[in-house]
C-alpha cells in the first residue's frame, strides 16, 4: 500500500489545487468547466472553494500548505479571491476570466473553443508556480 | 487531547506519527493518539492530500512532516 501510495501523477504540475469561483453566469461556469476539465486532464487537482468559504479547517490548511494552486474568477467581482482573503489563504496564481475579453451573461450553453480559451489561459498562469517534486501535497510525493 | 495522524502509511505518514509523539513525550502530555489510514475517513477532513495532523478536531498542517517545533506549538496551544 505505502509503494502505491508513494507514486506520482505524471507531468509537470498534477498537484496545482484549482479553486473556481463557479458562480452563476457563463463566465463564472467557464471557471467551473475549465477545473473540471483540467482535473480530468492531470494537470491539478479542482479543490472545493465552498469549504475555504466555510472555514472548515481541513480545506483552509489545505489551501495555506499548497505549493501550487490558482484560483479562477469569472468576472473582477472577484468571489474567489476575496473568499480566500477571508479565509486567510495567500493567492499564489490568479485568472479573471473577463479579462480574457469574455463578455458576462447569463448564458448557460458554453462552448468548447471558449472553454479552451480559459484552459490555456489557466496554464499560462499557472507558469510561475512551483512544479511537482519534493514539495508537492500529495502522499509521499 | 484527540491527535489524528493522516495518511495511507507511507513512509512521510510514519515520520509524522513519530514527531507527534516524540513532541508529546518531551512536553510530557498525555494524549490519545490515532493513526487514521482509512481513505474515506481522511477524506471527511477535506484535506488535499497527506500527511496531515488534526488536534482536537482542527486540522493543523496538510501535505508535509510538520517540524517538532510546530508540533509542539500546536500541542500547547491546545492544552
Amino acid at each position: 500500500m505505502s509503494e502505491q501510495c508513494c507514486e506520482t501523477p505524471s507531468g509537470s504540475s498534477g498537484n496545482v489545487m484549482i479553486l473556481a469561483c463557479s458562480g452563476g453566469s457563463n463566465v463564472g461556469q467557464l471557471s467551473n468547466q475549465a477545473a473540471v476539465e483540467l482535473t480530468k486532464e492531470g494537470f491539478g487537482k479542482m479543490f472545493c472553494l465552498a469549504g475555504i468559504g466555510a472555514h472548515l479547517s481541513g480545506f483552509v490548511q489545505s489551501a495555506k500548505d499548497v505549493p501550487a494552486m490558482i484560483a479562477i474568477d469569472g468576472c473582477s467581482i472577484g468571489c474567489a479571491k476575496a473568499t480566500l482573503e477571508h479565509a486567510g489563504v495567500p493567492l499564489k496564481a490568479y485568472l479573471v476570466i473577463t479579462d480574457l475579453g469574455i463578455e458576462k451573461n447569463k448564458n448557460f450553453d458554453l462552448d468548447s473553443e471558449t472553454i479552451e480559451k480559459v484552459k490555456a489561459a489557466v496554464k499560462e498562469a499557472c507558469k510561475g508556480l512551483p512544479v511537482e517534486g519534493g514539495s508537492s501535497v500529495a502522499c509521499c510525493s | 487531547m484527540e491527535i489524528k495522524v493522516l495518511g495511507p502509511g507511507c513512509k512521510r505518514c510514519q515520520q509524522t506519527e513519530q514527531v507527534v509523539n516524540q513532541a508529546l513525550q518531551e512536553l510530557g502530555i498525555t494524549a490519545n493518539l490515532d493513526h487514521v489510514k482509512d481513505p474515506i475517513e481522511i477524506s471527511n477532513y477535506g484535506v488535499f492530500g497527506t500527511p496531515a495532523v488534526v488536534i482536537n478536531g482542527e486540522v493543523k498542517c496538510v501535505g508535509k512532516v510538520p517540524s517538532k517545533d510546530e508540533v509542539k506549538k500546536w500541542l500547547q496551544q491546545a492544552k
